[in-house]
């Protein structure tokens, strides 16, 4: 059984959008406060850090979820994904050109955990109804948009055209 | 907004848990999905010396049906679960439930028995459990106890769960023949926390008249409730009968009030939602029959 | 001089903002780390909402390993004054508590400490010592003689009363044929930007000079502010926004109170010091639109003219006037005729202090609440005398033949076609098929109603238009203000590339694509050549007062100032062309990256050789052409001046029109509204990028549907805060969003020369008042009151007065009624016990049964004559705190009845509450005890976790009496724990 002691700073490893890294973290360290400032890794953002905004949202271990309420220490090993490990290069995934298309992002703060549930939404679920796409929106808060142009987007990049 | 210090200790097995809940007692909090820990940590209303993290405890994971009863592993995911035939096959109300707890990026990682040990009164899992007369499988050191769940949910956040077990399992009954199982709830926004859930259990024999029932309520009271319904064997499954056993239970809650709902409110979404639901449960088992 | 063509101007052109966003690569500002040696700040906040400190102790949490240092009001004070009001009431406003805690929420202390963990742990540590005061939250209760009073210096908690009139309102009053009125209560609610408000603050020596950069919007007439309370001149405090903003609608402007307080923190503690706030902080204290209560009167003749209007603006400031409120309630003021030819007017503003967080600027700003009580008086008018909502709305609307139309309150409309707006929207809403399905539902005996809001969309504010609230003495004692300069800096460097400076620190609304739109159709280039900075460093950017983000005033004034920047660049483009390629400067054009003459394309040069030019050989130079290209304009509309001596001021340059129009479906049996249909018809003049025009319109109409369907920030009727998560906070996600049918109509602004208007407030103005006109036509009552949530509707479809959950209410008549609050916990049971009234009533009262019988109790300790004081531990779960309790018993009447007074505090919160206890005597020789308590609950556990208060607070109370009954029986009892639940399993609450 692996133990920390509370004030004990501990190496966490672990691979991130392709690459293994590591930082150091006390167990109380919130694995979004982990990726942002251990990692720098910014993308990912926090709105809430009670689980309910979806900002934070990236993929671990090929699903997506809330990395606020999730501890570094615990994610010793895991694989992750983050906003940052979506484009190649310049070129952006269908999905982020299409929120460029369809205007799907005002501030851009919540679209960084917006674009990982959808791009693990729709590895599973590649021909979702509307219906279907608000329901798995229904975790996330975005102030800007109204959601309309996001729907549309992910719309569009499941069935194109749409 | 961040937790107080909290030392760490991740279980490689069920024995080292429990061993460490020995040890630690109430100082230690359970950590599977953290999805209600997780926030409660973070809003330091929650305080442990120890988090005590069983992710990667092997075999909590599984999902078995033998003799009846479908036992699903502590660490059993929601969407796991939901996806499962097993559970999809077996245990429909479940099946029915799931889909309302939380959202797609809660239910990737949310388990069914952290949902079970948090014992939220509005919430869907626990609400199954108790309708369908499952149990709740505890480890503490050197025993093991199986309690049902009517006893399990004692309040608000509040189980029977002692200071030093470990909930290793959750323990469904099987379908049952001639019934309809159905699931329905009402909440201010889609995925939240509902204001009344509706969970029935619906046998209708032959003849068109009501076998065995099990009517279950979550969110109204401090914690999931079934409604006794014994009485209403023998008659007539049709939409009047789902309404007197919807005004009874109605009759019979002591509601809770929350910033949501009052009272008033609650009683009468016990009465519409419970009529509703009901109705569509005999009228399915009727057909089926 | 040819016009330039239009290209980009009012194409959808995809933003340019985007691909850093997407890619995780955009910076806000809690990715920076602009200094180096940043400490990290965290603020304790007051717990209780009127409290009075005795005493705070620093010095546990100054010695805690990691913390850099603690402050506190005393030190703070020692280098700031307060933050100055346009309200002159003796209600000091200090961005930290000063002696009292007025809100929760409050700062109290500061402490900055090696990371932000560390620094929440040693707030822990800070020990205060309040003594509770009461509380006022209700805006017509704070106006009372008996309320409690938050600034003993002021005297009252009226900060401020002023009345206009405009016209003749008593003759159109006295002649009128029928008066309607409509009461206005309207709620507390913010657009929660996703991001919250964060800073990092830099003092340093040589010279003194304070650098803080945050995601501040402006407006930076507040920079004037802050150096006012920070006793500097302003080349002082250098604020820098970060490049990207998280979403404001308004809500970041109030970060300002944080910007000196940590500016003065970083000085006080000798480091930078980062401040992020969390999102609880957020929601119990940072800002939100003001809520308001009054009424609006309207005088009609029989054919539905509204000849006359009244308004009482009740407007709960919160705690403090802190600038620029009362600028909310001014906002529309010059407009309160909205989009009707009504001219006699009559307004009361009364600005009342409370003990809620100060209120600030918010999307819609003033305007929700201003259409909420005109709509509601034209829907109840139109069924008063009759008409057809449509109808009198026809009657009543400004005609396309008026514009430009300067209002009774002096707005400039600068043009309009309200008519046709008002067409459209029943063109696409379909109105007659939708007025024959509501017969139909109703037929059916469902409740299906329709409603409609319409109104104008003011944007660009003219500065000037806050001190309104100041009197026409004190504004001429003050010296005149007016105006709204707008400025834009364009330059082209030694390569040619193209630079725009907006200083209009965006949060998402796309200002750099659209300043690159204009820019490269004046200088006939392409968007993507041109790079726009939009934020400010007041150190070395061009900005005045009106600068920032707010008023929906970059397509109304900013954009004039890059248009007219980017005019003088293309004129000097034009010249130095013109001279190369020997023609007049009135031939050449500037298309397709190319100076040309016009007719004669292939007589071109390319733009970029042009501009190089004026840096690589300013010799070679037309006489009388500059060097360089760098042309910055600094504007204001020239329509905006000063308040008359009438009270009247053009407060805006442009004004859209929103036309709303919504039918809904209500389920009588859970209150669940389904919107059927929503329509809402816009005029935003040219639209320069209809993809961003689309983005505004869905947004606003989310907030306005937040708004009218969820969003509230809850107190209890003492001033504790109730919904601090989002969990309590309700935003509305993806599946509440109806479907939204937009239209549009066009009437160019005449004020500049892009023909645009201001915009994006738009249906988060009109949604609101929209969807209660159409909920009170369905249930056919004028009682409805936002935000329209399942319960409150019930509760109105089945006429009954809503009560939020706790609320007091009569129940059957078991247990003696203990009067709660409004918010607060209520209950009652009856527990049957096996010893005779006397021997109970001993009990109750000994001080050993007490600390046996009271939860988690460690210690009671008799204190007088029926007063205890107790150390208790109460936990649910593993929520756990301790308290420290007083209780004391009054009302005896041995041994029938007494009454229980308690309150607790400790680390999570506090309460207060009171319990009546009856015995009587049964037949069998024991005691029949029923109960009845009343409890509030602050701090923490009420603002987090208030879904949960309510049953613990029964379950406490039902362990008191299952410990008294043990006390009684102790064998009978000695059973296993859920005993308690058959107990009292039925027939108590
Ligand atoms: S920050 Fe994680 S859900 Fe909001
Ligand atoms: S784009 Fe701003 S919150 Fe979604």
């Amino acid at each position: 059984m692996i133990r920390v002691k509370p004030d004990e700073r501990v190496r966490v490893s672990l691979v991130v959008n392709g690459r293994w890294l590591f930082g150091h973290a006390e167990p109380r360290m919130l694995l979004s406060d982990f990726l942002r400032h251990e990692l720098k890794l910014f993308g990912t953002h926090v709105g809430c850090e009670h689980g309910v905004c979806g900002a934070c949202t990236v993929e671990i271990d090929g699903r997506a979820t809330r990395s606020c309420l999730r501890y570094a220490v615990q994610c010793d090993g895991a694989t992750i994904r983050t906003v940052e490990g979506l484009a190649v290069g310049d070129t952006l995934t269908p999905l982020q050109a299409a929120f460029n298309r369809h205007h799907a992002l005002q501030c851009g703060f919540c679209t960084a955990g917006i674009l990982m549930s959808t791009t693990a939404f729709l590895a599973e679920n590649p021909k979702p109804t509307e219906a279907e796409v608000r329901d798995m929106l229904s975790g996330h808060i975005c102030r800007c948009t109204g959601y309309e142009q996001i729907v549309s987007a992910i719309m569009d990049v499941a069935h194109g055209g749409g | 907004m961040k937790p107080v210090a909290f030392g760490y200790a991740r279980a490689e097995t069920v024995e080292e848990a429990i061993d460490l809940l020995a040890e630690e007692g109430r100082e230690a909090s359970v950590i599977a999905g953290g999805l209600s820990l997780g926030a409660m940590l973070n809003m330091r209303l929650v305080r442990p010396r120890i988090v005590l993290d069983i992710n990667r405890v092997p075999g909590l994971d599984t999902i078995v049906a033998a003799n009846g009863v479908v036992t699903t592993g502590a660490l059993v995911r929601q969407v796991d679960a939901f996806r499962d035939p097993t559970i999809a096959s077996h245990v429909p109300l479940l099946a029915h439930a799931l889909p309302h707890v939380g959202h797609y990026q809660t239910r990737s990682r949310g388990t069914l028995g952290g949902s079970v040990a948090h014992a939220d009164p509005s919430a869907e899992i626990p609400l199954a459990l108790v309708t369908l007369g499952g149990a709740v499988v505890l480890r503490a050191k050197g025993r093991t106890r199986r309690v049902p769940a009517a006893d399990f949910f004692l309040g608000v956040l509040t189980t029977a769960r002692e200071e030093n077990e470990l909930l290793v399992a959750l323990e469904w009954p099987t379908r049952r023949p001639r019934t309809v199982y159905a699931f329905d709830e009402i909440a201010q926004r889609h995925g939240d926390f509902a204001i009344a859930a509706v969970a029935v259990a619906a046998e209708v024999v032959p003849d068109g008249t009501l076998g065995h029932l099990a009517l279950g309520l979550g969110g109204i009271e401090d914690r999931p409730i079934r409604i006794e319904t014994a009485g209403y064997a023998g008659r007539r499954a049709d939409a009047s009968l789902a309404e007197a056993i919807a005004e009874d239970a109605a009759s019979r809650v002591v509601p809770i009030v929350d910033l949501q709902a009052n009272a008033d409110y609650r009683r009468q979404l016990v009465r519409v939602l419970g009529r509703r639901v009901l109705a569509a449960a005999f009228e399915d088992a009727v057909r089926g029959a | 001089m040819t016009e330039p063509a239009r290209k980009w101007i009012g194409a959808a052109v995809p933003r340019m903002e985007d691909a850093a966003l997407l890619t995780g690569n955009a910076r806000f500002i809690d990715d920076l780390e602009p200094v180096a040696g940043i400490r990290h700040a965290a603020i304790l906040r007051a717990s209780h909402p009127h409290a009075r400190i005795r005493r705070i102790d620093l010095e546990k949490a100054r010695a805690h390993p990691g913390v850099i240092g603690v402050v506190a009001a005393a030190e703070v004070t020692a280098l700031i004054g307060p933050i100055p009001s346009a309200v002159r009431a003796a209600m000091a406003y200090y961005p930290i508590a000063v002696d009292k805690v007025r809100y929760v929420g409050e700062p109290v202390a500061v402490v900055v400490a090696i990371d932000r963990y560390v620094a929440e742990d040693a707030l822990e540590l800070i020990e205060v010592d309040y003594e509770p005061l009461s509380a006022v939250v209700d805006p017509e209760a704070a106006a009372g003689a008996d309320a409690a009073l938050l600034h003993e210096a002021h005297k009252s908690n009226l900060a401020q009363s002023r009345t206009f009139h405009y016209g003749d309102p008593d003759g159109a009053f006295a002649a009128a044929d029928a008066v309607f009125k409509a009461h206005c209560r309207y709620p507390r609610y913010s657009s929660t930007p996703m991001e919250t408000y964060g800073l990092v603050a830099h003092f340093e020596r040589a010279p003194d000079r304070y650098t803080v950069w945050s995601n501040f919007q402006g407006p930076f007439i507040l920079h004037a502010l802050m150096c006012g309370s920070l006793k500097i001149q302003g080349n002082r405090l250098r604020l820098i926004t970060a490049p990207h903003s998280g979403g404001s609608f308004g809500i970041k402007q109030a970060l300002y109170p944080y910007i000196v307080l940590m500016a003065a923190v970083s000085r006080l503690v000798g480091a930078p010091v980062k401040w992020i706030e969390d999102r609880l902080e957020h929601l119990m204290g940072s800002s939100a639109a003001a809520d308001r209560a009054g009424s609006v009167e309207g005088a009609f003749t029989r054919d539905g003219i509204l000849t006359g209007l009244r308004f009482h603006n009740l407007v709960n400031v919160g705690a403090y006037v802190r600038a620029p409120e009362p600028a909310s309630v001014y906002r529309m003021h010059a407009s309160s005729n909205g989009c009707y030819k009504v001219r006699n007017i009559f307004i009361q503003n009364d600005l009342v202090v409370t003990n809620k967080c100060p209120v600030g600027l918010n999307r819609g700003y003033g305007g929700p609440q201003f259409y909420f009580a005109l709509e509601r008086l034209m829907e109840i008018a139109a069924r008063g005398l009759g008409l057809d909502i449509v109808e009198i709305r026809r009657r009543n609307m400004l005609e396309k033949s008026q514009f430009p139309y300067i209002s009774p309150g002096g707005s400039h409309y600068d043009s309009g076609d309200y008519l046709a707006g008002l067409d459209e929207t029943l063109r696409l809403a379909d109105y007659e098929a939708l007025k024959r399905r509501r017969d139909e539902a109703r037929a059916a005996g469902r409740l299906y109603g329709i409603g409609i809001a319409a109104g104008i969309e003011p944007s660009g504010s003219n500065m000037a238009y806050v001190t309104l609230a100041q009197t026409v003495e004190e504004r001429a004692k003050a010296g005149a203000k007016s105006g709204a300069l707008g400025v834009a800096t364009i330059s082209i460097d030694p390569s040619g590339a193209v630079t725009v400076r907006t200083a209009s620190t965006p949060a998402g609304q796309g200002h750099q694509t659209v300043a690159a739109q204009v820019v490269a159709d004046a200088l006939g280039l392409r968007p993507q050549d041109i790079t726009v900075v939009s934020e400010i460093d007041t150190l070395t950017s061009a900005w005045s007062l009106a600068s920032g983000n707010y008023a929906n005033r970059f397509a109304s004034i900013v954009i004039t100032a890059i248009s007219q920047a980017a005019e003088r660049v293309a004129d000097k483009l034009k010249a130095i062309a013109a001279d190369e390629l020997e023609v007049a400067p009135e031939d050449v054009e500037l298309a397709d990256g190319t100076a040309r003459v016009v007719g004669v394309p292939e007589k071109a040069m390319p733009v970029r050789r042009v501009a190089t030019s004026t840096h690589w050989n300013p010799a070679g130079l037309p006489q009388g052409i500059a060097p360089g290209i760098y042309e910055s304009v600094v504007m204001s509309p020239e329509m905006l001046g000063s308040p008359d001596e009438e009270d009247r001021v053009a407060s805006s340059v442009t004004y859209g029109y929103v036309c709303d129009l919504v039918a809904i479906d209500i389920d009588p049996a859970t209150g669940r509204v389904t919107v059927d249909k929503y329509v809402s018809v816009h005029d935003v003049g040219n639209e320069l990028n209809p993809l961003i025009v689309a983005g505004q319109v869905h947004g606003g109409f989310a907030h306005g549907i937040g708004g009218a369907m969820l969003e509230e920030l809850v107190y209890d009727a003492d001033g504790n805060f109730q919904s601090g998560t989002f969990a309590d906070y309700l935003c509305p996600t993806a599946p509440e969003l109806p479907k939204l049918t937009v239209g549009r109509v066009r009437t160019p602004s005449p004020t500049n020369p892009l023909g645009s208007k201001g915009m994006g407030d738009g249906s988060s103005m009109l949604t609101p008042a929209a969807l209660a006109n159409a909920v009170a036509d369905a249930v056919g009552s004028d009682e409805v009151e936002l935000p329209l949530t399942l319960n409150r509707v019930w509760d109105i479809a089945h006429g009954r007065r809503h009560e939020r959950a706790g609320a007091p209410r009569a129940r059957i008549g078991a247990g003696p009624q203990a009067a709660a609050k409004p918010g607060g916990l209520v209950g009652e049971g009856t527990v049957e016990l096996a010893a005779p009234p006397a021997q109970v009533w001993a009990l109750l009262l000994d001080p050993k049964t007490l600390a046996s019988i009271v939860p988690g109790c460690e210690r009671l300790d008799l204190v007088g004559p029926d007063r205890f004081v107790a150390a208790v531990t109460i936990g649910v779960a593993a929520i756990k705190g301790s308290y420290q309790a007083e209780i004391a018993i009054a009302d005896k009447r041995e041994p029938a009845s007494m009454r229980m007074i308690g309150k607790a505090a400790g680390a999570l919160g506090h309460g207060a509450g009171e319990g009546r206890v009856r015995l009587e005597p049964t037949a069998t020789g024991g005691t029949r005890l029923s109960y009845s308590y009343s409890a509030n609950v602050g701090g923490k556990v009420a603002a987090v976790g208030q879904r949960m208060l309510g049953t613990v607070a029964r379950v406490l109370i039902a362990q008191f009496f299952k410990g008294l009954e043990r006390r009684i029986e102790p064998e009978a009892t000695a059973e296993k724990r859920s005993m308690w639940r058959r107990l009292f399993g039925g027939g108590d609450a």
